[in-house]
């Protein structure tokens, strides 16, 4: 049970608190659209993969696998992409490039300051733009802080990967504070 | 230097808004929700506290600079109380309820998970509601994010307390939706 009394105890995660607190909702939401499914030389499926990423390092369970079914549905992989992540993404194709925005986002993960100019300098060598490492960075940080909401208010999460198959659809091919 | 090409009149967060305006919009609404607009029990003064606490422990220059400037004049210009909430919130001049909502986002800072029954405990104990309890808590986890996208990018972070001081003052009046100054001409301001 969550930490505080929601209006629909029903709801898991986020959809919970976004449904509690309708003021800050918007503009939460409104960020996940733009940085997930905006315009973008990033596809959808890299970016959810980077969001997906950091919420399993952080251990907010509900943010990974959610963020990881909807990486899957774009990605038409199947949900073993969500274990698949955990374990460093062994067995998806992934360019040099990703592999290399993951490493900054890993570092924001820890702390903003941890990402050096050999990071960077790295990242540019494999085609990585300013705006790929500014949305990159950015995506890493607003996960620091979705995956801190949602644990830190004690939601509820369903389990198995198999629970988040139908909401990984919604949130690829629907979009954000749009169900 | 910035790790990537950004306006140089402005420093911090509001380069980074210039850089990208699509995803300025969200932050910059986000802000000014959780910490400018009415608020049914927390004053703007406490919200501006805990988000200067926050920064001060991911240790972002920027963001306590200018959060810790604006709490200062949210709360009748007192730059002592603030100096006292980043040294240690127990002995700091403030509520036992704000004390208590500081352990919280401290905890949040550290890991979401990390927030366990007894804070909201003792928190509720001292009166805090469930708003200001998520409240907290969203200003904390937020924090978490703006800290890290102001570092994470390397942006420019001045070390003059007459420029903070000076952009806190027009926050803490006009809210965050605002143009901002050029800081050429900010300091410009401070030196006639």
């Amino acid at each position: 049970m969550a930490h505080i009394k929601l209006l629909n105890e029903e709801l898991p995660g986020i959809v919970g608190l976004l449904n509690y607190r309708p003021e800050t909702g918007k503009p939460l939401t409104d960020l996940a659209e733009v940085l997930l499914r905006g315009p973008s030389s990033l596809s959808s499926g890299e970016r959810e993969i980077i969001a997906a990423s950091v919420s399993y390092w952080n251990g907010c369970h509900f943010c990974h696998t959610s963020h990881a079914a909807a990486a899957a549905a774009h990605l038409k992989s199947g949900l073993s992409l969500i274990d698949d992540i955990k374990a460093g993404l062994p067995q998806t194709p992934v360019s040099d490039k990703l592999r290399a925005l993951l490493h900054i986002a890993h570092q924001v993960q820890r702390n903003g300051k941890n990402v050096t100019e050999e990071d960077i300098t790295e990242t540019r060598e494999f085609g990585a733009t300013d705006i790929e490492i500014h949305d990159t960075v950015l995506i890493a940080a607003a996960f620091c802080m979705y995956n801190r909401y949602v644990d830190g208010l004690g939601t509820w999460a369903p389990g198995p990967n198999e629970a988040y198959a139908e909401m990984g659809e919604r949130m690829a091919h629907v979009g954000y504070g749009k169900f | 230097m910035p790790h990537i090409n950004l306006p140089k009149e402005f420093p911090g967060i509001r380069s980074l808004f210039m850089f990208r305006p699509e995803t300025a919009a969200p932050l910059n609404h986000l802000v000014q929700t959780l910490l400018h607009n009415p608020h049914p029990s927390l004053s703007a003064g406490e919200r501006e506290l805990i988000a200067t606490y926050v920064s001060g422990l991911n240790t972002c220059k920027y963001c306590c600079s200018i959060h810790g400037a604006i709490a200062q004049h949210q709360l009748g210009n007192n730059a002592q109380i603030v100096k006292q909430v980043l040294d240690n919130p127990d002995t700091a001049p403030i509520s036992s309820k704000l004390k208590a909502l500081l352990k919280i986002a401290a905890k949040v800072q550290s890991g979401g998970k990390n927030v366990i029954a007894s804070d909201i405990d003792l928190a509720r104990n001292e009166g805090a509601t469930d708003i200001e309890i998520h409240d907290t808590v969203l200003i904390a986890a937020a924090f978490c994010m703006y800290n890290r996208y102001v570092d994470g990018l390397a942006t420019w972070q001045p070390d003059d307390a007459a420029l903070y001081d000076k952009m806190g003052e027009q926050r803490a009046r006009e809210g965050y939706l605002t143009a901002p100054f050029k800081v050429t001409e900010v300091t410009d301001t401070i030196n006639s």
